[in-house]
């Protein structure tokens, strides 16, 4: 335990440090509040409306979609750095990971959930009706 | 066939491919064009049948995390047989309700994908994976009607649960590595085999986690919160498919980790299993008594059977692990067969699953009503149906290894479920229809499937031996 007692030191005296000044200024800094003060801070602008409203699905499509594929990069990573010790069998296994991956991709794409803006035609057409 | 490290994964690959090939057709189908994506299932779950057939007895194993031994393979067949029965009962569902056909198809052989290796698994984690593939497809597709508020409804509790439950079972996977270094089941089997609870704590913190995560997937009593509501929400097609097949490959999964790599501390566990086996018998049928919509009686119905599986569990001895195995394949049979008449009867604005919608069936669906009563009377365990062979194999395992107590719990339980399974039967046979819409008529493709499930039950039921032979036989490799 006896390395320890430094570390547990520096965490009082950071804590200790940060609770005198906000306590401090608390106590001695001068209160004269105001509605723009008050308002939560944004980059300087006036806020405009409620953070939460409603989204376009397309948003929440795109997110999981850049997810999966960037997992699959993730994955890309420590094989291209095992590369020489997996050899071929290596290579094959990635590519046979890619190519799964690949059907999901065209599966994405021929839905028309890359299709960002107006719809056009062609794409509605493919869709499924709206169940 | 050849002989490789691939060897074990082929019914796996065969299945797997096949959701592949049916995500493309739907990526290429035209609008309005027909495909028989259903056809590309039915190919692959047959290739994947005949490459079990050809694995029997070789106990193979592929990078040591996936095994084909013969437990394995009992499974994985019982889970082929559940894809085959619900993808010919799903052509006429789907067009009813104009489901996408393609994704339904897709996420049902991912399901099985994942199931398949959720029964062959030999690896904590690998088991793990396997779970979520299987779980994450069958959320979908219980919501799979997404004009429908109940079963959105119901994804959404199903999916709540089954995520914390996936985190139980991963913390359990966590302390076991911990305690055993390994996440294997035959390196832990073998670890702990040296070890006793008192000198690791910790174990019993592992135990106790990996016994939730697989009570909550075969919504064992109290574990069970999900199961009705999910169970009524879903499309009556999804249910039958995930009250089988889910409950199919968590019980082997479940089998496999309690009593192959934890079998050294069965006395520590077999205690906790009795009290919730008998909770799950008792509140399943119980509370069943009292529904008056049939998917949320056959939903408590499942759950008891769940109870009846555990019996087995706890018996441990050789007579009910292979009760176990055979009590799944009747039990899928018997429950699918009984649900894809409720989804074969099923209109485009009610779904025609109340208890009442069933008066007088006999009188415009003769042959639809004999079927379903023979499916109910299966389920109650009424010989000479495959769920009497079933129960009784089950209750003399517990009775063979000195459990009275449970085996008379059991048969209690199975006498007053005869009460609501038979009270669907008076409805349709006694009761006058009043003025309810009429019931659609059930396709040929359906009613074959129905035919070959009915001819199952008695088979099963009349003459068993054989393929209870074939249940004693996987046992003897894993346990």
């Amino acid at each position: 335990m006896d390395g320890w007692l430094g570390v547990l030191i520096m965490i009082g005296l950071g804590i200790g440090f940060a609770g005198v000044m906000v306590g401090l200024s608390l106590l001695l800094g001068p209160k004269n509040p105001t509605p723009e003060k008050l308002a939560p801070y944004e980059c300087g602008m006036a806020a405009v409306g409620d953070a939460r409203e409603r989204h376009s699905v397309k948003f929440y499509l795109v997110a999981m979609i850049f997810l999966l594929f960037d997992i699959e990069v993730a994955f890309l990573y420590p094989w291209a750095l095992a590369l020489r010790d997996l050899g071929w069998p290596g290579f094959v296994q990635i590519v046979t990971f890619f190519l799964i991956l690949l059907v999901g991709y065209v599966y994405v794409w021929r839905k028309g959930v890359l299709d960002w803006g107006p719809v056009s035609s062609r794409v509605r057409s493919q869709r499924p009706k709206a169940a | 066939m050849f002989n490789s490290a691939f060897d074990a994964i082929v019914p796996l690959l065969c299945v797997t491919l096949a959701a592949l090939a049916s995500m493309s057709a739907e990526a290429f189908r035209g609008k309005g064009e027909r495909m028989p994506i259903g056809g590309l299932g039915i190919v692959g779950l047959a290739g994947a049948a005949v490459s079990c057939v050809l694995l029997w007895n070789r106990n193979t194993s592929s990078f040591g995390v996936i095994v084909a031994d013969n437990f394995g393979l009992f499974v994985t067949m019982t889970l082929i047989i559940v894809g085959l029965l619900t993808i010919m009962f799903s052509s006429q569902v789907l067009d009813l309700h104009d489901l996408p056909r393609g994704e339904y198809y897709t996420l049902v052989l991912f399901a099985i994908a994942g199931m398949i290796m959720m029964a062959t698994a030999n690896d904590l984690l690998v088991l793990f994976i396997a779970l979520e593939i299987m779980s994450l497809a069958v959320y979908v597709l219980t919501g799979i009607r997404r004009d429908d508020q109940r079963s959105s409804e119901a994804a959404f509790k199903y999916f709540l649960l089954g995520a914390f439950s996936s985190a139980f079972f991963l913390y359990g996977i966590a302390f076991t590595y911990g305690v055993t270094g390994s996440t294997r089941l035959d390196r832990v089997g073998t670890f702990l085999a040296a070890q006793s609870m008192a000198d690791n704590p910790l174990l019993l913190v592992a135990l106790g986690l990996l016994l939730v995560g697989f009570a909550f997937k075969i919504s064992a009593v109290p574990f069970h919160m999900w199961t009705p509501d999910a169970y009524e929400g879903a499309p009556a097609i999804v249910t039958g498919f995930m009250s089988t097949g889910v409950k199919a490959a968590a019980f082997a999964a479940f089998a496999r980790v309690f009593l192959s790599a934890f079998e050294p501390f069965s006395a520590d566990w077999a205690p906790v299993v009795w009290v919730i086996a008998a909770a799950t018998m008792i509140l399943g049928t119980v509370v069943g008594v009292a529904q008056s919509n049939l998917k949320r009686m056959l939903a408590y119905s499942s759950i008891a059977h769940g109870g009846y599986l555990l019996v087995g569990l706890v018996a441990a001895n050789q007579v009910g692990k292979a009760a176990i195995l055979f009590y799944l394949l009747a039990y899928a049979v018997t429950n699918l067969a009984a649900f894809g008449v409720i989804a074969m009867l099923g209109a485009r604005d009610r779904a025609n699953d109340e208890l009442r919608d069933y008066a007088g069936l006999w009188q415009s669906h003769p042959a639809l009503a004999a079927l379903m009563t023979v499916c109910l009377l299966s389920l109650g365990g009424i010989p000479p149906t495959v769920g009497f062979i079933g129960k009784w194999y089950i209750f003399s395992a517990a009775v063979g290894s000195g459990y009275y107590g449970l085996a008379i719990i059991g048969v209690l339980t199975s006498v007053i479920s005869v009460f609501f399974y038979l009270r669907v039967v008076v409805m349709m046979y006694m009761a006058e229809r009043d003025g309810a819409p009429a019931l659609p008529r059930v396709g040929a493709v359906g009613m074959t499937a129905l035919a070959i499930a009915i001819f199952a039950i008695f088979y099963l039921g009349i003459l068993p031996t054989a393929v209870l032979d074939l249940a004693a036989a996987s046992i003897s490799t894993i346990f």
